[in-house]
């Protein structure tokens, strides 16, 4: 494979970039570790329209996280907010996201 | 001690936790685990969210207050089910009163004035352990509590009260989760055990215990190494004083004992009642259906309610019925008795029923005196009841207080029921709770009644404060040539002219006394020039007295105005301990020991310098020599600054070249310091900027033409304005150094300074190595203060930098001009000496208060090297520019 057909699947590899919406997070998520375990390496989820994360979401997060470190995929959470963050952290699970704003 | 004592005391250990099967840590796990998930969600809940749950939580509270009650008396076979009921309610409402108009999410109190802010911080996951005597009302009052504060809360009830808990929790979490609680806040170990119990206190995600219970459960919990409420056992005694509304008082009483069959561990266990009222009160009782036991069947109670092994009482009495008690050891009592009173004639293990009993049996003291009576109720205290609660029965507030005092226990309840008063929010003001914090002498952390803020972290938001500052300096300043005629404008019966024998030898203490007002009586009292003595001052007091002066016009240098300053604070307050006064302080308004505002006498202090320089005409403060102890006392207060000050040049027309350059570069030195100081304010830095100016413009002429009568003037003037801005913004690290170096050597104060300053300049204008806290400041400005003291004082430059660096040059070329020599080596001191008493130096300086308001803080290894920069002169000023 030449040099351009390598960034090119690599593009396609980290094209996937999913807005989360409140009502349907854990939905989100799943989708989002289905579409890891095809051939994403990397997965921004966008959380800029989340106030807050319940019991239900941080069990699909957990997961989600399981799914990318066994397939050394990376996830991307972009516009958390810190009280979604505060949440994350006491779950101990902002180590196994990257974070952006 | 609660039932729960029984199995509790058997001190479990945490390695108990490793009996636990694989399968029932699994199970506590996932309770904590959804405890904590749950826990973490909740930090997201806005006030308005956890205030709607807290109410439906309430309301599901009352209306299965009787299912609840039923369940728990059903279960543990302990207390009255109707009362239960009243327990389960006043859990919920009174709770609920309580906490409903509180804050307990971020922003809870705020205080302006201070410029402080307290905002709530859940805890996270609380492992809770509820008693068998109260459990559902326990519950219901946690639940909600911990809901108001966005906790989770994992359960683990007595285990033979665990069921009608589990019911409660499961209410409270059906409720709570329905109006939005997350998911999994509450849960409740079932078949609850003791390993569960050391297992989930050892929990890595349970962040705080709240163990309520007996000494066993309060003792593992704070022993687990986490942070915990322990809240356990009592013993009440109560003093039934001859004053009480006896009518009320045992009514009360039997109230409380009989309540819930006397579970609540905060009833009355023994009354301590005055002779004089002793036989109508047990009439009382014996009327409103106790039953009054007699030696023998007192025997009977002793040997079969309280476990003669142990001292405790038998968990079998613990909640039952009087007339079941009677009929179980076989006394005959009325069908309707309510309780068994039996006389106790001491405190102890002789004297079984002097403990704690969950149960209506109470014991009676007669006390033949008020003494007797309070030393009875302290032994019946520290007989396990430590901490917990008290009540008294009194309308003489003298002897309640007394108790008060002597009794220790979290809750002191006056003329009510003690269970129920020391709930809270019924009889009085306490905070409602169900969990009694008995301090320190209960094991606990606290003496509170547990609410709300036990369960939040309450982090307290503290903005910068600007303190209050001051510019204080005399009423009035006259100024200019001949203003000593302004002495006439204060009237006076009698004044004291203190003064030197020099300057009356010239005449100027005449000039004075010819300005005094008319028909003052007028005494002149000649002191040594020099610092004053104790012995000198205390025998110009008495002067002062003999002449009943209430006017004392000093006439002299620093030295002279220093003594009238003393004098005047003696005459008028003789009680005055000098020693005393000049102890240390590091903020003015907060110092230990404060100067005398009561007075015997009255005196005006008029103050003339003869000088240019030390400018205590206008300060407030005075050295004083104590030649006896050989100390050094330096006073200041501004109760001390003169009341008046005359700056009147034509008596310092003939001061010595070598003296107005001493003081001038005093006054320079005054002013410099002042200006960069921390205590600088716009006040201070306008008169330490005018002085700045005047002192470059002036000082030179005056010392090299001694009779220019503009620039002797402006001198004396800059050496006043100059103290006016070091009295408010005190001086600096030049000074400290100067008193240390001057003190050693015996070189004036001028030249001391003068010595030092190029030195502590660049010192100052340097990035400080430690800068010094100060809440006056906004981060360091000295080399940009010496830069506009530097265009003050017309040196010229562009930057800072250059402009500093400028302002040093023209205080060299200044102290050059007036002939002061520059290092210590001109001045005839060898290397060797200065080198041996540099330590000392060093230490001298640093224990000198002068540096506190330095912009730079000294370290003694800096103090070091600026005393070896003295030494080298112009080198050592070039060698600090450059770092």
């Amino acid at each position: 494979m030449n040099v351009a057909a390598d960034k090119a699947a690599c593009a396609r590899k980290t094209a996937l970039v999913l807005n989360v919406d409140e009502a349907r997070m854990v939905s989100a998520l799943k989708e989002a570790g289905d579409k890891l375990n095809g051939v994403a390496s990397e997965a921004v989820l966008d959380f800029s329209a989340v106030r807050r994360v319940d019991a239900g979401t941080l069990r699909a997060m957990a997961e989600l996280a399981g799914v990318a470190e066994a397939r050394a995929a990376t996830i991307v959470l972009r516009g958390v907010n810190v009280q979604v963050y505060k949440v994350l952290k006491l779950m101990k699970l902002t180590e196994r996201f990257l974070f952006v704003n | 001690m609660a039932v729960t004592d029984a199995v509790e005391e058997r001190a479990p250990s945490p390695s108990v936790s490793d009996s636990l099967s694989a399968d029932r840590i699994t199970y506590l796990d996932g309770l904590v685990s959804q405890a904590k998930a749950a826990a973490a969600v909740f930090t997201q809940y806005t006030q308005q969210d956890v205030d709607r749950i807290v109410k439906a939580m309430v309301l599901a509270g009352l209306e299965n207050a009787a299912h609840l009650a039923q369940f728990a008396v059903k279960e543990t076979r302990l207390g009255v089910m109707e009362d239960k009921v009243i327990k389960n309610m006043v859990a919920s409402e009174f709770v609920y009163d309580y906490v409903k108009d509180k804050r307990t999410v971020g922003v809870i109190r705020e205080y302006p004035e201070r410029n402080l802010m307290e905002i709530a911080e859940p805890i996270g996951v609380l492992f809770s352990i509820t008693p068998i005597t109260n459990p559902t009302s326990t519950v219901l009052f946690k639940c909600i509590v911990a809901i108001k504060t966005r906790n989770a809360v994992v359960f683990a009830p007595h285990p033979r009260a665990w069921r009608c808990c589990a019911e409660a929790v499961r209410i409270m979490h059906q409720t709570a989760v329905k109006h939005g609680a997350p998911e999994g806040v509450f849960s409740c170990v079932e078949f609850p055990t003791i390993p569960d119990n050391v297992y989930l206190m050892h929990h890595k995600d349970v962040a705080m215990i709240d163990a309520t219970g007996g000494p066993g459960a309060v003792k593992a919990a704070y022993s687990s190494g986490k942070p915990a409420l322990g809240v356990g056992a009592g013993n009440t005694p109560v003093y039934l004083e001859k004053s009480a509304d006896l009518d009320a008082a045992i009514v009360d009483i039997i109230i409380s004992k009989t309540f819930d069959n006397g579970t609540i561990c905060a009833s009355e266990q023994t009354v301590v009642i005055d002779d004089e009222i002793f036989d109508a009160a047990i009439r009382k009782f014996e009327e409103l259906g106790a039953h009054i036991c007699n030696e023998k069947e007192t025997k009977v109670l002793e040997s079969t309610v309280i476990d003669p092994q142990t001292g405790f009482m038998q968990p079998m009495a613990v909640g039952q019925r009087a007339v079941d008690i009677a009929q179980f050891i076989g006394l005959k009592v009325k069908p309707n008795t309510k309780l068994l009173i039996a006389e106790i004639h001491g405190v102890g293990r002789e004297h079984p029923l002097s403990v704690e009993k969950l149960f209506p049996v109470l014991a009676v003291y007669r006390a033949k005196s008020v003494d007797e009576a309070l030393q009875v109720c302290v032994d019946v205290n520290h007989a396990g009841g430590l901490g917990h609660t008290a009540v008294i029965f009194s309308r003489n507030d003298e002897v309640v207080r007394k108790y008060g005092v002597a009794i220790n226990t979290g809750r002191i309840i006056v003329n009510s029921p003690g269970s129920i008063g020391a709930l809270g929010a019924v009889y009085n003001d306490l905070v409602p709770t169900f969990s009694f914090g008995c301090g320190t002498g209960g094991g606990n952390s606290t003496t509170d009644n547990v609410n709300i803020y036990h369960y939040l972290n309450i982090k307290r938001l503290a903005r910068r404060t600007q303190n209050h500052m001051w510019f204080r300096i005399p009423n009035q300043i006259y100024f200019n040539m001949n203003a000593v005629e302004n002495v006439r404008r204060f009237p006076s019966q009698s004044t004291v002219v203190v003064t030197s024998a020099m300057l009356e030898q010239m005449g100027h203490a005449e000039i004075v006394r010819r300005h005094v007002a008319p028909g003052a009586h007028i005494h002149v009292l000649v002191i040594p020039d020099a610092e004053p003595e104790v012995k000198v001052i205390a025998r110009a007091v008495e002067t002062l007295v003999a002449h009943k002066a209430d006017q004392i016009v000093a006439l002299g240098g620093g030295s002279v105005i220093d003594a009238a300053k003393i004098m005047k604070l003696q005459y008028e307050s003789p009680q005055a301990d000098l020693q005393e006064l000049a102890a240390p302080f590091l903020d003015l308004r907060k110092r230990v020991v404060e100067f005398p505002t009561q007075k015997a006498n009255t005196a005006r202090l008029v103050a003339i310098p003869t000088t240019s320089g030390t400018g205590s005409e206008v300060t407030p403060f005075a050295v004083l020599t104590d030649k006896a102890s050989g100390r050094k006392v330096t006073l200041a207060d501004y109760s001390l600054t003169p009341e008046v000050a005359i700056v009147d040049p034509q008596f310092v027309m003939t001061m010595p070249k070598g003296l107005t350059a001493d003081t001038g570069i005093d006054c320079l030195t005054h002013a410099l310091e002042a200006g960069v100081s921390n205590y600088a304010s716009p006040y201070t830095d306008s008169n330490a900027m005018q002085a700045t100016q005047m002192v470059f413009k002036y000082l030179l002429k005056a010392y090299q033409n001694p009779q220019d009568e503009e620039a002797r003037s402006m001198m004396h003037n800059a050496a006043t304005i100059a103290a006016m801005a070091f009295s408010n913004a005190s001086v600096g690290v030049n000074h400290a150094l100067a008193h240390a170096f001057g003190a050693r050597f015996g070189v004036p104060h001028g030249r001391a300074n003068a010595l030092l300053l190029p030195h502590t300049m660049a010192y100052n204008a340097a990035v400080p190595a430690k800068f010094m806290p100060s809440p006056y400041t906004q981060g360091y400005v000295a080399h940009k203060k010496y830069a506009a003291l530097a265009d003050m004082a017309g040196v010229g430059g562009e930057t800072v930098e250059e402009k500093v660096q400028r302002l040093i040059a023209a205080t060299e070329r200044l102290l050059d001009d007036l002939g002061f020599p520059r290092s210590t080596a001109e001045m005839g001191i060898s290397k060797e000496e200065f080198e041996k008493a540099i330590p000392d130096m060093a230490k001298a300086a640093f224990e000198d208060p002068s540096w506190r308001s330095n912009p730079r803080m000294p370290l003694m290894s800096e103090l070091v090297e600026l005393f070896r920069k003295a030494y080298q002169g112009r080198n050592g000023v070039k060698a600090e520019l450059k770092q």
